[in-house]
């Protein structure tokens, strides 16, 4: 039940927010020090959600498998590989060192 | 009947190519969303209904993190300001009016606004626009759907590595931001906070935190706003 509350809060809130887009004018967002705010909020969001993902733990902050299938993730991004080959990668990495009885 | 101009059919090719390119990575989201916890009609809605890809890893990556839904709901809005920026965009060159606008907002998206606004003529924009936006949509709910029976009938995400691939499609919607210093200093900001943080607060909480780099970093000091590459959006990533 929560679980769908979420989904369609957020689904609701996001259809509202591309919708505002056709209906209010361009002058609401315009504004050098505003725009920078805005293009750099997708930015610390994501790097929040990647140091989360990559040592978060149920107890506190945990290293594990997680963290050289990220750097080799951010690796093979530097040299421009697919995005769904080195997600694949990634798992497969964490994937590999944990049937070796590692993290 | 007569032929299409040759912009309008080398746009409907730009958006059926980008669609099936796009719509392939709603495999791993798919995959991601069943190991957090979704089942596969909850994980479909999200990409039926949310539509925008970083906003849809955010959900399941906070709620698989046991995070609660008030935090997962504003990271996903948070990360869905940007399509409301591309339909101020949009709205100048596409001409909709009335229902039509509810349709075109929905298809509002990194791939249709650039593919559109890229295009020669206004029919072309317009094509381009329409084509690509729901090109995306079918192929990514197409392999939403294989993701999600995928995942379930894998098992124990973590034995298949699936939390390390969540983590590495961050680094994938993160990397093509990073092209300014100042965005590079705004992830390490947000990294240090969420890293700070993380000890002594809810799940979900460190990220809402982190959030706050950009907006210290980004009023700290006047000047222009980031200027976006020639030939990219402003902040698009490889996911819709």
């Amino acid at each position: 039940m929560t679980l769908w509350f979420t989904v369609l809060l957020a689904a609701a809130l996001a259809f509202a927010l591309k919708l505002a887009g056709y209906l209010v004018p361009a002058s609401t967002v315009e504004g050098p020090r505003r725009s920078r705010v805005i293009s750099l909020l997708p930015v610390a969001l994501l790097a929040g959600l990647l140091l989360t993902q990559t040592v978060g733990g149920d107890a506190g902050l945990t290293v594990d498998a997680r963290v050289p299938a990220v750097a080799v993730a951010v690796a093979l991004f530097a040299l421009r590989v697919n995005f769904l080959v080195v997600v694949l990668v990634a798992a497969a990495v964490a994937a590999g060192l944990r049937a070796l009885g590692w993290g | 009947m007569t032929t299409a101009a040759p912009e309008v059919s080398q746009a409907k090719r730009q958006a059926l190519s980008v669609g099936l390119a796009t719509g392939a990575y709603g495999v791993s989201f798919g995959a991601l969303s069943v190991a957090a916890g979704f089942d596969v009609l909850q994980t479909q809605a999200l990409s039926a209904l949310l539509f925008t890809g970083g906003s849809q890893f955010a959900i399941v990556s906070v709620i698989g993190a046991g995070g609660n839904p008030v935090a997962a709901v504003a990271t996903s809005t948070m990360l869905g300001v940007r399509n409301g920026l591309y339909a101020l965009e949009t709205s100048r060159v596409l001409g909709v009016r009335g229902l039509r606008r509810l349709a075109a907002a929905h298809v509002t998206i990194d791939e249709s606004t650039a593919v559109g606004l890229a295009q020669a003529t206004p029919e072309a924009r317009r094509v381009g626009f329409w084509w690509t936006g729901l090109a995306v949509f079918a192929f990514w709910n197409l392999m939403t759907l294989a993701g999600a029976l995928l995942g379930n009938a894998l098992g124990d995400p973590r034995t298949w590595g699936l939390d390390a691939a969540a983590a590495a499609a961050f680094v994938g919607l993160l990397w093509p931001r990073l092209r300014s210093g100042l965005s590079v200093a705004t992830a390490a900001v947000a990294a240090l906070i969420a890293l700070l943080v993380y000890s002594w607060t809810p799940a979900g909480v460190p990220v809402l935190l982190a959030a706050l780099a950009a907006l210290v970093i980004g009023l700290a000091r006047p000047g222009e706003p980031e200027p976006p590459e020639p030939g990219h959006l402003d902040g698009e990533d490889p996911t819709p």
